[in-house]
């Protein structure tokens, strides 16, 4: 099995990468460092996928290593779920958000239960990731955030990265994992860039550890995969306002770090969290009540969120007022009681 | 350990096998890529010139303006575009098959059936330029809106098409799905609700031998139509870019579902022409002599040739479906620029049949927001 850990060579320098290519990478290197990996999917093959994340993949390890399906998603998952029982590491790709869906059945009841069924005989090291989330202009089923159905679902990891550094480290954790994991790639920062080396020290984070991205004593926003970059947008223009904002990002809905968050939540009294899903019934409802039951002689004021609305995912042209943005967020730290104080 | 023997057990089989036990698959045609006309044993057609030279109206038109959207599209006028390029005879063939009292179901890439149910063109563009998520009532010309979930609409038409039966109607349905949809399990459920109650649905698959950068060999081992078989039900191949073998075997199909003999299939051979969408780069999966080889079966050019060569038309009404067609553009595109932006507070309507708590929260709180920019430069949210 893969060991998932950065090869012992010198460090190379580190250069401009996107989190697209962070992902390939770890793709690769998964590929490259455990026989048992196999990369399957609809277009992963010649295409390299339709967001180029496979790309030159099946060339250098071959079709029968990465693996073009055909187009029906309950059979991509069903076999990987055969393919893992026979000893196999499957890694899955799903196009988009909304067309994993038909796999539902299949992660549900087989993928998630597998090991407990078994009583731990017939683990299922699958990898399922799925591009996710909106702001990209895309047509009806290609913004949704589907991570409150796989949070509610008990036997499956829930990864989504939000820098180009933990896309390849998390994704290596992923495949690594034991257990399946949901990863969720928010799509719209595939281009995003950092100065990034795959075998620099933080390569490969362990899976539930959430990390702050932004230190601050005000209060704490807390959040995950495409909404980062809003929040620390949203602390930086919340220092004109007399706000010294902390920004954890989750890294990892399932297993959840209740210690970094509450941690976080103690010293600031105040917190926010943001995603762009839907609110009622999200992962926001089920961060605000931990930390409720955990931190709630720390509160100043209740913990708010920041969602979707709770719509059907709107036409490109409207889907800024459903996204959950700079304005919307600081909206949000302005009515936390501060004149309570 | 297992990695190996999968390896080696995963070549075999092979092209050998595919078209079936060795037989070529048969493919109805009534008018030859030459553009000459052919009999067939089973499926005939007897068409007025006028009836003729509007199938060729029809297809020009639809063509120009899956020209006009992707042009449309390049200018950012349009977020994305599938074009239908080569699919033409295939669609105004089975659409001009329907009647009014038929119910369509689409996929994303049937503009030109579109065209034949007399949805306005400009229509089609919204989903696509952004400003909603499908700018037609779907009762209005029987013609649902677009799907773009793949094979979805298979189910929808078969349980649309019980709904026919229950009520005795003589109406029938059509669900259109492509070749990679033939995979799904929607799509064979539908198959097999369909057998099961006797449902008056044709399914038309437009096999355009991609799904996306995906060959049909992928999808399947047999021809498409022979699957119907199994099913219980009858499946037929036709020359999909042939418009009246297409009509003619469309006709006989709905005929079929119309007189109580339940579903068929229909597998119209056609070829995408163009990228799977304006967001697709096809160069990067397909070899340029595969496209030149369908380019000369095009379905607008055989159609020409034959009228021209039976003198069925003559050159004034080529030019004037010319002219004609630039008109169309011309309104396609100042109507698209004209198309006015979608108001914000629309995205809480139409979410519940009556006013909903949670919801009607949502849309006041969000009304208050915007209303606190007023005056700002931006007047809305970062
Ligand atoms: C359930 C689902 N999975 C994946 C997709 C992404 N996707 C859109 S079109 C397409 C290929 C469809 O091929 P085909 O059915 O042959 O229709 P064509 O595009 O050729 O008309 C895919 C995989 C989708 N829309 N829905
Ligand atoms: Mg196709």
């Amino acid at each position: 099995m893969s060991t998932a850990t950065a090869p012992a060579s010198a460090p190379a320098a580190r250069k401009p990468a996107t989190m697209a290519q962070a992902l390939r990478q770890a793709l690769h290197d998964a590929l490259a460092d455990d026989a048992s990996v196999h990369v399957l999917g609809e277009d992963v093959g010649t295409l390299g996928g339709v967001f180029r994340i496979t790309d030159g993949l099946t060339k250098e390890f071959g079709p029968d290593r990465v693996t073009d399906t055909p187009l029906a998603e309950a059979g991509i998952l069903g076999t990987a779920v055969g393919m893992a029982m026979y000893g196999l590491r499957p890694v899955v790709e799903m196009q988009f958000d909304a067309f994993a869906y038909p796999a539902i059945e299949q992660l549900i009841s087989h993928v998630a239960r597998m090991r407990n069924r078994t009583r731990g005989a017939m683990p299922l090291p699958i990898t399922i990731r799925i591009p996710y989330g909106g702001g990209i202009g895309g047509v009806e089923h290609h913004s949704d955030s589907s991570e409150a159905y796989y949070l509610h679902t008990p036997g499956l990891h829930v990864v989504t990265p939000a820098t180009v550094a933990d896309a390849y480290g998390l994704l290596r954790a992923s495949i690594a994992s034991d257990d399946p994991v949901v990863f969720l790639e928010p799509k719209r920062l595939y281009w995003s860039k950092a100065d990034w080396s795959a075998d620099a020290p933080q390569g490969v984070p362990p899976l539930g550890r959430a990390v702050v991205r932004r230190a601050g004593r005000s209060a704490t926003l807390i959040t995950y995969g495409p909404s980062l970059p809003v929040c620390l947008e949203a602390a930086e223009a919340g220092r004109q306002e007399g706000w010294d904002l902390e920004v954890v990002d989750l890294r990892s809905l399932v297993p959840f770090d209740d210690e970094t968050v509450c941690d976080s939540v103690r010293r600031t009294g105040r917190a926010v969290v943001v995603h762009e899903s839907s609110g009622f019934g999200g992962a926001g409802a089920e961060i605000a009540a931990r930390i409720t039951e955990r931190c709630f002689h720390h509160l100043a004021a209740p913990v708010l969120r920041v969602a979707g609305f709770d719509i059907p995912y709107p036409p490109p042209m409207l889907e800024r007022y459903h996204l959950p943005g700079v304005d919307r967020v600081l909206d949000a730290v302005a009515r936390l009681q501060w004149e309570a104080n | 350990m297992s990695v190996k023997s999968t390896a080696a057990r995963s070549s075999r089989g092979g092209a050998k096998r595919r078209g079936g036990a060795g037989r070529k698959p048969e493919l109805v045609q009534l008018l030859t890529p030459e553009g000459e006309r052919v009999e067939h044993s089973e499926y005939s057609i007897d068409l007025t010139p006028e009836e003729l030279r509007g199938l060729y109206r029809d297809m020009v038109f639809t063509r120009r303006f899956d020209g006009e959207a992707v042009t449309l599209q390049r200018q950012g006028e349009l977020g994305l575009w599938a074009s239908l390029l080569g699919q033409e005879a295939a669609q105004i063939g089975s659409g001009r098959a329907t009647r009014p009292d038929d119910y369509v179901f689409p996929t994303y890439r049937e503009h030109g059936v579109a065209w034949t149910r007399g949805v306005d063109p400009l229509n089609l563009l919204g989903m696509f330029r952004g400003v909603n998520n499908g700018g037609w009532d779907p009762n209005l010309n029987n013609f649902h809106l677009y799907t773009i979930v793949i094979g979805s609409q298979a189910l929808h038409a078969t349980g649309y098409a019980m709904g026919v039966a229950k009520d005795g109607a003589d109406s029938a349905v059509i669900a259109y799905f492509g070749d990679g949809a033939s995979s799904q399990g929607d799509v064979a459920e539908a198959f097999t609700f369909a057998a099961v109650y006797n449902a008056p649905v044709v399914f038309f698959c437009q096999n355009n031998q991609w799904a996306i950068s995906e060959p049909t060999e992928r999808q399947t081992r047999v021809p498409i139509y022979q699957r119907a078989a199994g099913f219980g039900f009858p499946g037929v191949r036709v020359d999909g870019n042939d418009v009246l073998a297409v009509l003619a075997v469309t006709r006989a199909a709905l005929e079929h579902a119309r007189s109580g003999e339940g579903p068929m299939l229909v597998e119209a051979f056609t070829y995408r022409m163009g990228a799977h969408t304006t967001s697709d780069d096809a160069t990067r999966y397909r070899l340029d002599e595969e496209t030149e080889e369908w380019a000369a079966k095009d379905p607008i050019a055989r159609l020409k040739a034959y009228l021209a060569n039976e003198g069925l038309a003559d050159e004034t009404f080529f030019a004037e479906v010319e002219a004609e067609s630039d008109a169309l553009a011309k309104r396609v595109r100042e109507g698209v620029r004209a198309m006015p932006n979608p108001e914000p507070m629309a995205i809480f309507d139409n979410i519940y049949a009556d006013g909903h708590a949670l919801v009607d929260e949502e849309r006041a709180q969000f009304a208050a927001y915007q209303a606190s920019f007023e005056g700002s430069e931006e007047g809305a949210a970062r």
